[in-house]
């Protein structure tokens, strides 16, 4: 996968690291504003509340 | 393709397994660097806006005229706001370094505590009988909540509304809760069902630090009020909204 990446990018080795770099931080930033925003919430790993449903039941309010 | 060998296959093969390990290991480093960093960046410049927002609004406000309250009541508490409002802020001073005027964000959901602390929609207004309780990041998101563990018994958590400083003295906690122990922000914690007569207030977030598989909380009761209009209270030292 990547070795074809780098056989298909146009240039000499110097511009196609700086293409790579180019993608790579393209690729960070979709992961950054895109898709990490998406799937955070998702996970369950910095929960903080005591109102987190069980599958079984609704949640009781507290009132 | 079709002049391979199979052993070129076989490393083909491998080499693309290899990648794919590689690809996914890049991607959760990633996404820790994201989580501990980078929703930190975020949420500091979103609490930084909501502070000055409420802030803002309350100085815009026009303070009911001839409205004051004596040293014996307590004053109403403040309307019960809409879902994602702003609409006090948040200092204790033994975590000076993180709660310091954070905003206090009605609900509980992902989106609000980016922003700042959470309110419990179904807990009271600060205040008020009934238990003030509220949410707050310990990791990612600015941590509001970072140094939970330095909170001892006596120590003071202030609530500033547009119209009133509310002064809580925390008395228990417990850090070894589940996610699941809604009676924690009961009218009354521990006794469902029983009307509340003492203002509580009371403070979640997660444990430990990194992961949340429980929760900690810490329970206090109000001990003073006064006025916005007279300043903050004598033990709140520093700059205020």
């Amino acid at each position: 996968m990547y070795p074809w990446l780098w056989s298909k990018l146009p240039g000499p080795t110097p511009v196609k690291l700086l293409e790579t770099l180019a993608l790579f931080l393209a690729a960070v930033a979709l992961l950054f504003t895109v898709v990490f925003p998406w799937l955070e919430p998702r996970m369950p790993f910095n929960d903080v509340t005591v109102d987190t449903p069980t599958s079984a039941s609704p949640t009781p309010t507290g009132g | 393709m079709s002049t391979m060998t199979v052993g070129d296959r076989a490393r083909w093969v491998v080499r693309g397994i290899g990648e794919i390990f590689i690809t996914v290991g890049v991607l959760l480093l990633l996404m820790c660097v994201y989580q501990l960093w980078w929703t930190n960046v975020e949420s500091a410049q979103a609490i930084d806006t909501g502070r000055t927002q409420i802030a803002a609004q309350w100085h815009a406000e026009k303070p009911e005229p001839g409205v004051t309250y004596g040293p014996v009541a307590t004053p109403p508490p403040p309307p019960i706001p809409k879902h994602g409002q702003g609409f006090a802020l948040l200092y204790i001073p033994r975590m000076r370094d993180k709660v310091w005027a954070l905003p206090v964000i009605q609900g509980t959901d992902k989106d609000v505590l980016a922003r700042g602390a959470g309110h419990y929609e179904n807990s009271a207004m600060p205040g008020d009988v009934g238990n003030f309780a509220v949410a707050a990041h310990r990791s990612t998101h600015d941590e509001p909540f970072a140094n939970i563990d330095d909170l001892r018994e006596g120590d003071k958590v202030y609530v500033q509304t547009s119209t009133t400083w509310y002064t809580y003295t925390l008395r228990q906690d417990n850090p070894n809760l589940t996610p699941y122990d809604v009676w924690v922000v009961d009218p009354v914690p521990g006794h469902p069902g029983a009307k509340a007569t003492e203002r509580l207030l009371t403070l979640t977030t997660c444990t430990p630090r990194y992961g949340s598989t429980g929760r900690w909380a810490w329970w206090g009761v109000l001990s003073a009020h006064q006025p916005r209009s007279e300043g903050p209270p004598d033990g709140l030292t520093g700059t205020v909204a």
